[in-house]
């Protein structure tokens, strides 16, 4: 059974909720609840008071503007796997949202949720990374400010959110025709399970030499990171799967109850060398 | 009039659970009710120099028992007196109850118990089961042996010949992990008695632990709904039902003691870990000459029930085979971890994953094909058990060939895609693997006969009570109980119901265990049935069918007859030296898997489960394949998924769902399951146990599926990704 004493504030606007959270700095913010509720239920969080953000109707939506994609804060795993703009645009994102929970965890989980948790396992995120996206945070004081995503988190569960802010939308850039993306999630089982690694992969080619790579984990070490080292050697050139071996020089894996640091390590280039094979031909 | 037995009917208790209307324990609503919490010992092996409570803290509606407020004797009884109810001086092992508090809510009760202070001095604790033998502390009796068994079949040693072929398997704890945790309700009585309502397998086995601690026996047990046991609610709801009932009695009121789940999977009762040495000598053609097998658990601090579990490791790890001479040398030893306990297969799985694959060992050595191998090893009528037993009707060829037919009949399904990429089947490596095992069905030896297993009948007008102390935890007794009273008194079903399972009502039918519920009390539900008509027909001095002599009944008197179970007379059992008929029979499972290996990381993708289960009789085809589905789903977790991680000092740290990892309906295969009826005349209508035989197979054809599509040999359970790519050569 689950209690708390914790006040809960139900601010209706986005200005309402940014003069909540400047007024209230201390104040956790509740979007789904799918992961605040468990930290609770554990005993590892006892807030005194709560942000409850799910009525604020201006961070919800998804739509396309201007060469960009806008996902409202709110959205929901169930929300992405159901859009026909994303399935287009970001398909690899969609894939990582049906390995997220259960339905009813999906219902409820949001992207602004995942981001804000900042666990490393966090399956929306090497999606995100390897996509571009850009994290918009706003403030009642200083108005809005776009961080991109690889900026955004700065040490283990730790982000640029300022005590007085709150994530309002996430940003995608549209689909480049010829961008080929691939997500694996390696998890504990096929459902309802936490990653103990997971994979999203970016690349783009232009006369079978390789114009762009992004190439981004999550659950390797306390932040979900991109291979900026074999990112820059398959830029330039045809897809080498050996290249695989260069992901050493990126990660440093950790080793927790869900798995060792040497699977994940070992696992990691598998899957990187998997998929660079398979594009290889 | 319909023939019942036989007939797939709905679970009785269906309806209930799945519109929500049956009552758990925790469900249940007492005025006045406290709730209860536990503090445990942080230490594996430690003094207690003492137990104060924070003066700061208001305890004005706190209550609080330690051992001193025992009123009997300081003790859980079970087989032995060891086991303390809360520890008094020293505790033996992390999470031990120390002290225990009531308080008008959870919260309030779970915050006091946080406030009970417990001083330790800690001392030097022993982990490693191998080193308990040899080391010091002394945990229990001289040698740390809680028991140690040898048999004999002829001598090994006098085997020189053939090919010597040795290998080591080891396997970790299993969780239960019933749906439901651990739960209790003490109810004071007006007689100043208690009244105990619970999640719970053996009410008497709660009846005679209570008896000891409070020092009387004015007290009734009463199973709950119940949801899952498969072993875990054996034992511990004694010292649940323990500590409920001295807080109930302490504070005058109803205490409720419901555990959490992170509690419960760090306290309660687990799967023995185990370590299997086999030796053996097979001739060039793959005969099996002699067995020598060295099987050691941990049983930990306690000695909870780990002299059966041993036993039964020690009378399955031949396997179904035919040995020509065997040795067995077993031994459960004591180590400061918290104590394992009853699980579904109570000490069989282990040994059956050693020997099957050994003799997948054997038949890599000798170059011959596995499934070969064991056709033509497999008991056929007339050999010898490593008991000496003569083995009658055995079921273990007709199951192999069903599997093996019922596998080439289909084609497989498709290699279904990893959820979140990785569908690329090129990357997946397909394999199967067979394994074949048997299971005795009932209790060890002379256990049936000094059990004595009662059963009630009472007729009033056209109703006809069953009073038993055996509980449905799930597998669906209170079903097939009432199926066969309406069959042999050609009834409808509706005549027929369950009395509650309260012992103030209900006769001793033996504990809820090893796969006897149906098989031993079925036959004595069987026999009382006709005890009663007879009665009948006594009463009304004619014969005359059931139904007729019920409706012409006038005495106001309810009809009441009781019947005992009658052993099999012929059965012969030498406790001391393990030789004769160590069960009255067997049942027989063949379990063909097929699977796919991810190269990359190792994960494995079931996509079919063939088992074939002789089981005498399918008293409810229905309920039968859903026991055998659900205990095959359990021994797949065990093979690749259920790991409990433990730091030095025993404790489990992955103390929750999200990451002690069972497997989901998304990773069950396609499952075929198929019912052989080889009758066994000791049985109502022919049935035999199957409630523990698909725990034991499915982990052995794993490995070998695993090992036929990667080369990866594993000898270890659980084959979690990491070991499997670890073993890849």
């Amino acid at each position: 059974m689950l209690t708390s004493h914790a006040e809960v504030l139900s601010p209706r606007t986005l200005q309402e909720a940014l003069a909540l959270k400047a007024s209230h700095p201390e104040t956790v913010a509740l979007a789904g609840g799918t992961d605040l509720m468990v930290l609770i239920e554990a005993n590892k969080l006892d807030p005194s008071r709560v942000l409850n953000l799910w009525g604020v109707a201006e961070l919800r939506g998804l739509d396309a503007q201007d060469g960009w994609i806008r996902l409202g804060a709110l959205t929901t795993w169930t929300e992405l796997i159901q859009s026909p703009l994303l399935a287009s645009h970001a398909p690899a994102l969609v894939e990582a949202a049906r390995t997220c929970g259960a339905a009813q965890i999906r219902n409820r989980g949001t992207l602004g949720g995942n981001l804000a948790n900042a666990s490393p396992a966090g399956d929306s995120l090497p999606p995100l990374l390897a996509l571009d996206a850009v994290v918009e945070l706003g403030s009642a004081k200083r108005g809005l400010r776009r961080v991109p995503i690889e900026r955004f988190f700065l040490g283990y569960r730790k982000t640029a959110l300022e005590r007085d802010e709150l994530i309002t939308a996430i940003y995608l850039p549209a689909r480049v025709e010829g961008d080929e993306t691939f997500f694996r999630k390696v998890g504990t089982r096929r459902a309802q399970s936490i990653s103990k690694l997971s994979f999203c992969g970016r690349v783009r080619r232009q006369g079978g030499q390789v114009t762009l790579a992004r190439l981004a984990f999550g659950a390797l070490g306390p932040v979900p990171l991109r291979a900026h080292t074999v990112e820059v050697a398959l830029e330039g050139g045809p897809v080498r799967p050996q290249l695989a071996e260069l992901l050493l020089n990126d990660i440093r894996p950790i080793a927790d109850v869900r798995s060792t640091a040497e699977y994940r390590q070992r696992v990691a280039v598998n899957v990187l060398r998997g998929w660079l094979e398979t594009l290889a031909g | 009039m319909a023939q019942l037995i036989g007939e797939s009917i709905g679970r009785v208790d269906g309806p209930a659970k799945v519109s929500g209307r049956a009552l758990y324990v925790d469900d249940l609503h007492v005025p006045g009710c406290y709730y209860g919490a536990t503090v445990r010992s942080i230490h594996a092996h430690a003094l207690i120099r003492g137990i104060t409570l924070n003066l700061d803290y208001d305890w004005s509606d706190v209550v609080v028992v330690t051992s001193v407020d025992i009123p009997g004797e300081n003790v859980i009884a079970l087989m032995t007196d060891d086991q303390p109810a809360l520890a008094e001086q020293v505790v033996r092992h992390v999470t031990e109850p120390i002290a225990l508090v009531a308080a008008p809510t959870r919260e309030k009760a779970l915050e006091a118990a946080r406030n009970v202070r417990v001083e330790y001095q800690p001392l030097p604790a022993l982990i490693d089961m191998t080193r308990s033998q040899s080391e010091d502390p002394r945990i229990f009796g001289r040698d740390n042996v809680f028991k140690k068994l040898e048999l004999r079949l002829g001598d090994v040693k006098a085997v020189q010949g053939g090919v010597l072929i040795e290998g080591e398997y080891n396997v970790g704890h299993q969780e239960q992990l019933y749906i439901e945790p651990q739960g209790v309700l003490a109810v004071p009585r007006e007689d100043g008695g208690v009244t105990i309502l619970g999640s719970l397998q053996c009410p008497y086995y709660v009846v005679k632990a209570l008896t000891r601690v409070l020092g009387h026996d004015k007290l009734n047990v009463v199973q709950a709904a119940t949801g899952g046991g498969f072993g875990g609610k054996e034992e511990y709801p004694s010292m649940l039902a323990a500590h409920a009932a001295l807080l109930a009695n302490r504070a005058g009121r109803p205490v409720k003691m419901i555990y959490r789940r992170d509690e419960d999977l760090r306290a309660t009762t687990k799967r023995h870990p185990a370590r299997v040495k086999l030796s053996t000598r097979v001739d060039e053609s793959g005969r099996l000459l002699s067995l020598d097998a060295d099987v050691l658990m941990d049983g930990g601090a306690y000695n909870t029930l780990s002299p059966v579990v041993i036993s039964r490791a020690a009378l399955h790890v031949s396997g179904p085979y035919r040995w020509e001479t065997a040795h067995v040398r077993a031994a459960v030893v004591a180590t400061h971890s918290p104590p394992n306990g009853a699980f579904r297969g109570f000490g069989a799985p282990q040994a059956m994953f050693a020997v099957e694959r050994h003799l997948d060992k054997i038949a890599r050595t000798l170059s011959i094909d596995p499934v070969e191998l064991r056709r033509m090893n497999l008991l056929r009528e007339g050999d010898l058990t490593v008991t000496g037993q003569v083995v009658k009707a055995p079921g273990g060829l007709l199951a192999l060939d069903a599997a093996l037919a019922a596998a080439d009949d289909a084609p497989l399904p498709p290699l279904s895609p990893i959820p979140g990429g990785g569908g690329d089947a090129a990357r997946r490596l397909p394999g199967r693997g067979v394994s074949v095992v048997f299971h005795g069905c009932g209790f060890t030896g002379n256990g049936e006969a000094k059990i004595k297993s009662k059963v009630i009948l009472e007729l009033f007008g056209e109703r006809v009570r069953v009073l038993t102390g055996s509980t449905d935890i799930g597998q669906g007794t209170d079903t097939i109980f009432p199926q066969i009273v309406a069959s042999i008194l050609d009834i409808p079903l509706s005549w027929v119901e369950m009395a509650p399972h309260d012992t103030a009502i209900v006769p001793d039918s033996g504990p809820t265990v090893a796969s006897r519920t149906a098989m031993v009390v079925g036959g004595v539900v069987d026999a009382a049935a006709r005890k009663l008509h007879a009665a009948l027909q006594a009463e009304a001095k004619r014969p005359a069918p059931f139904a007729e002599l019920a409706r012409a009944r006038r005495a106001r008197a309810p009809l009441r007859v009781e019947a005992q179970h009658q052993p099999d007379p012929t059965l012969r059992w030498d406790d001391e030296r393990y030789i004769g008929d160590a069960y009255p029979t067997y049942a027989w499972m063949a379990t063909v898997v097929d699977l796919a290996v991810d190269i990359d990381t190792g994960e494995v993708t079931y996509r079919r489960l063939i088992t074939a289960t002789d089981i005498g009789f399918a008293l409810n085809p229905v309920l039968a394949t859903g026991q055998i589905e659900g205990g095959a789903l359990q021994a797949l977790g065990w093979a690749t998924f259920e790991e409990v991680v433990t730091d030095g000092k025993g404790l489990m740290l992955n103390d929750r769902l999200t990451n002690y990892i069972i497997p989901t309906a998304a990773d069950a295969p396609e499952m075929v399951t198929l019912l052989i009826e080889n009758p066994y005349a000791g049985g109502p209508f022919g049935a035999k146990g199957l409630g523990e035989i698909p725990m034991d197979g499915p982990a052995a054809a794993v490995a070998q599926a695993i090992e036929a599509a990667t080369g990866a040999v594993l000898n270890r359970l659980p084959m979690t990704p990491e070991r499997v790519l670890e073993a890849t050569p």
